[in-house]
């Protein structure tokens, strides 16, 4: 690691050397001429609702993402009621559902909805917004040592456009057609023909309305954090010496720019096939007693356009659950993160290749085999890095001092998930078997691991770490264990048996599995999933009991809580505009020095100068 | 009822809240809370815990493949199915060494190093030797993989030049249709435009039509034979599933695609095989399409080719169809649900 230095902050400021106490007071009459600093009174509005302070703007996202999430798991819970049970009637389905739920009973048209809209919501508004929205607001600025954001207005902006696109999600699922229902990836003709389906109607024009402000929102953020990751480092602060949570932000900032504007595309021309006239993706279609004028498209355009966004989407969901897993295990085990370089060229790998992977959601469309054949040897390349980054996780634990928060379970448990639920990547990547598997139970197996447990695990591991940092207080550690092996079992619970299901040949999005004899031995299956299911489901109530009490009752926070090396904790554990009263600090080092010989605490902050035997061997 | 349920569970939350406010307090009082200080008794239990979570999860996983083996598909019923199989297993295998060897050194790892006031970490911050093993070894072994499955691929996905008799498997909003191409063995040419009633695959005035076979709730193929299917959709995206013979390939409105196979085991050697009289292969749709997309089915019955000779003589051809059939009134009805709460499913019984 050489020393190399970087721009010094905007304001040209030198701090004095500090370690884990609040920056002191600084005279330099510099420090009040940021222009993110607002001196006008600070009313209600602007501090909690229009708020352009990048802390409280990524509590909005938790807070949004959590209603959200908390709505799509209780719509998982009522599809797998009727999976496991079907035809049963659950009085309380009616209660909550009215005319969908008749006696009781789920309709099969409301059932598409439930699966499209928790698909949806887990991936774009948990997993995306979030997940990115949250911590990179958090972090990036306190991380790189900044005062906020490049643009607080932009910032501020990129929230209220998830919020709005938030709330013309959930409202879909009230009309009386229903919302869209051909599955999250929504394929024409399917999505563009009303009366193909109840849910093709009014809300499948809410879904692609909602997206496409979800996708502004995005892009708004994704530039905020490339811009203040290159240009607002402190002083020090050069990109080799960034915690690898910034570098897996950073580049999913970029994934995002890079892809998000093509599902804008995809959703921009589908808009235009059910309400303009055109013809993108239909053609030779016959439908309500009539062939129908459009003519010359074809729907693979859109699984091209929808798959070229939706393979990168994927890992913009798991590249900040794997920064905060390095960040989180490096902390907790008191040693440096294994392979610092390695694992951020395996984020630049796998983001890279992510873009020339996407046909593998598309081996049996009929597309050209040849093509088929590059997608395998494509795909079957991104374990490479993958597999770097799992075994240099593994690796930071030997010989480790480790603290087992609730935050380092869940990032250990991240690390089970992503192997277990890697490697059947490798099994439907490869085109041959994805033949008998493709839209099959393994295939839910499958991304359920990677990103309905490893990346919400990053979430949770994140929410528990840096929860002091949001709210000055601890939450409560003995919940938060229970909380952690409750869900671990629940979730491999869960999606484990549904391996089986698809070597069955179970298809997904199916109603029901009672008109195949061929599926009536694996009731007891579908029995069991439900149950751990209801099992996961009630453990979170765990959670949101802990994050909300301790918002208010949690034990106060230290200014150092996890005695961790980055930044943030530097900053004033109250929030200001600002993040840290006097001067912002300079950094002399990497974030990974805990243990390290020759120093008596088992951390040596960022801000810490280099000791003279450091600075005489040319240290990081 | 609702509203009493309700106040029990605010009831509940209230009296937890005040529970905890009291543990909280007592234990500040005690010896000051420590939620952010891990202390070396739960490090070691947390350690533990990480051991008795793998072994009970393994213990689960085998359990799962104990049970639930025999419940997965049969042997492949078709020519590249076993060729599918093996790779499946081999690939199968792979994984399944490399999750197991991960998860005990991860397992092994937490549990040995749990923390302690007095343990010192080890600084080892990196090794270009231990890199360069785990990337080299995953590149060789995914190689591997890479030129075993694409070898497979090439053998199955391509239609061969095999002479082969070719079907057509129609798609729509919720039933499937088969068309044999007659002793010509070429189906006659189509257009969505001219469907209507009498001709619900719109097939065109083409004397290559004349010898087509067109039938609804069952198709048979010949043991031994390879058959070429051509794949439509009326409507939307559906997917022609055949799990028992390894095939799948999506029918897409608006083009034609295309997957052969060859079926090895008749339907009475696979109910003999299974014990089971009622098995029958079947034909799912596997690509979600509306409502009934759960119920959108067609049997396939293998059998001899004398089987199959006589189970054809008593079909008619479209030929002969057209000429006993009534003028054609108009277009043709469709199954489509226009309103979202609809009597319940339509589709139930098999077309």
């Amino acid at each position: 690691m050489s020393a190399m230095d970087t721009n010094p902050n905007a304001h040209g400021e030198h701090s004095e050397a500090v370690n884990t106490a609040i920056v002191h007071p600084h005279h330099d009459e510099h420090e009040h001429h940021d222009e993110h600093e607002h001196h006008h009174v600070e009313t209600f509005w602007n501090k909690y609702v229009f708020s352009q302070d990048h802390k409280m703007i990524s509590k909005q996202f938790l807070i949004t993402a959590i209603f959200m999430g908390v709505t799509a798991m209780l719509m998982s819970l009522i599809f797998r009621l009727q999976l496991a049970w079907p035809g049963q009637s659950f009085p309380v389905l009616e209660v909550i559902l009215g005319k969908w739920a008749p006696n009781g009973v789920l309709n099969s048209n409301f059932y598409l909805s439930l699966v499209t809209i928790h698909g949806t919501i887990m991936v774009f508004f948990v997993l995306t917004g979030g997940l990115s929205g949250t911590f990179s607001n958090l972090l990036i600025p306190l991380q790189v040592g900044a005062r906020d954001m490049a643009s607080g207005f932009l910032n501020m902006l990129s929230f209220w456009f998830f919020f709005v696109s938030t709330c013309i999600m959930f409202s879909s699922i009230f009309i009386e057609t229903g919302p869209a229902s051909g599955g999250w990836t929504v394929y024409p003709p399917l999505s563009a023909l009303p009366t193909a389906m109840p849910g093709s109607g009014l809300g499948m024009t809410m879904w692609l309305v909602s997206m496409a402000i979800f996708i502004v929102s995005s892009l708004l953020g994704s530039l905020n954090y490339i811009v203040t990751i290159i240009n607002l480092r402190t002083k020090g602060m050069s990109m080799t010496r960034l915690p690898l949570t910034i570098w897996a932000f950073l580049v999913t900032a970029i994934l995002g720019v890079l892809s998000f504007p093509v599902l804008f595309a995809a959703a921009l021309l589908l808009i235009f096939d059910r309400s303009f006239g055109t013809s993108f993706y239909l053609s030779d279609i016959y439908m309500d007693g009539r062939a129908l004028e459009h003519n010359g498209g074809s729907p693979i355009l859109y699984e091209h356009l929808f798959w070229f966004l939706g393979h990168p989407e994927v890992y913009i969901v798991l590249l900040p659950a794997l920064g905060i897993t390095s960040e989180v295990i490096a902390t907790n085990a008191r040693k440096p993160i294994f392979g610092y370089r390695a694992m951020i060229a395996s984020i630049l790998g796998i983001a890279f290749l992510s873009f020339i992977v996407w046909g593998h959601h598309m081996f049996i469309t009929g597309m050209n085999p040849f093509l088929g054949s590059v997608f395998v040897f494509t795909t079957l390349l991104i374990a490479i890095p993958s597999a770097v980054k799992a075994f240099n996780y593994i690796t930071t634990l030997w010989k480790g001092n480790l603290q087992f928060t609730p935050g380092m379970l869940f990032a250990i448990g991240l690390v089970s998930f992503f192997i277990t639920g890697g490697v059947t990547g490798l099994i439907l990547g490869d085109s041959a078997l994805d033949i008998n598997l493709h839209d099959t139970y393994f295939v839910v197996a499958h991304f359920h691991l990677v990103m309905g447990s490893a990346a919400i695990f990053g979430m949770f591991s994140g929410v528990y770490h840096w929860f002091p940092r949001m709210y000055g207080r601890v939450m409560n550690k003995k919940m938060g264990i229970a909380h952690f092996w409750l869900t671990f079992a629940g979730a491999y619970g869960v999606f484990f048996p549904m391996h089986f299901l698809g070597l069955a040949g179970v298809p997904r999005r199916y109603y029901s599995n009672t008109e195949f004899p061929m599926f009536n031995d694996l009731v007891d299956i579908n029995i069991l999933v439900t149950w751990f299911a209801i099992l996961a489901g009630v453990a979170q109530v765990i959670f949101l009991f802990n994050f909300f009490y301790s918002i208010f009752r949690g034990q106060k926070s230290s200014q150092n809580p996890w005695r961790s090396n980055t930044l943030e904790w530097t900053a004033s554990v109250k929030h200001i505009h600002g993040n840290w009263p006097g001067a912002i600090p300079e950094v002399h080092r990497w974030p990974y020095d805990y243990s390290k010989p020759g120093h008596e605490e088992d951390f040596v902050p960022q801000n810490v100068p280099l000791t003279e035997k450091e600075l005489a061997e040319g240290e990081h | 009822m609702v509203f009493l349920v309700l106040t029990v569970i605010v009831l509940f939350v209230i009296a937890v809240v005040r529970v905890m406010t009291i543990a909280e307090l007592s234990a500040e009082l005690r010896n000051g809370r420590t939620d952010d200080v891990m202390t070396d008794e739960e490090n070691k239990n947390q350690g533990l815990m990480w051991v008795v979570f793998m072994i009970a999860f393994f213990g689960f996983c085998i359990w799962q493949m104990v049970k639930y083996s025999d419940k997965l598909l049969p042997r492949a019923a078709s020519e590249h199915g076993p060729e599918i199989d093996t790779l499946f297993n081999f690939s199968m295998l792979l994984i399944t060494i490399v999750v197991v060897i991960t998860h005990i050194v991860l397992v092994y790892q937490a549990y040995k190093n749990a923390g302690a006031k007095t343990r010192k970490a080890t600084y080892f911050a990196h090794s270009n030797k231990l890199e360069l093993i785990w990337t080299v070894i995953p590149a060789i072994v995914l190689t591997a993989m890479i030129v075993y499955g694409l070898t497979v691929w090439n053998r199955v996905i391509y239609p061969s030049d095999k002479p082969a008799i070719v079907m057509e498997l129609y798609a729509k909003q919720f039933d499937w249709t088969a068309r044999y191409a007659g002793n010509d063995n070429t189906l006659g040419r189509s257009d969505f435009r001219s469907i209507k009633e009498g001709n619900d695959l719109g097939l065109l005035e083409d004397s290559k039509a004349d010898d087509d076979v067109i039938v609804k709730g069952e198709f048979h193929l010949i043991k031994g034979k390879p058959v070429r299917f051509k794949f439509r959709s009326r409507d939307v995206i559906h997917s022609a599933y055949m799990p028992h013979f390894r095939a799948q390939m999506n029918c897409v409105p608006g083009m034609e695609t295309v997957f052969e196979f060859t079926p090895t085991v008749t339907t009475a050697e696979m109910r003999a095989e299974l014990k089971n009289d009622a098995f029958n292969y079947v034909l799912l749709c596997n690509k979600v399409c509306g409502q009934a997309h759960y119920n959108m089915q067609m049997d396939i019955v293998v059998e001899t080719q004398k089987e199959f000779d006589t189970w054809m003589a008593g079909q008619e051809n479209w030929m002969q169809k057209q000429a006993t059939a009534a003028p054609a009134t108009g277009p043709v009805a469709d199954a489509t649900i226009l309103s979202p709460v609809a009597k319940t499913d339509q589709s139930k019984e098999k077309h």
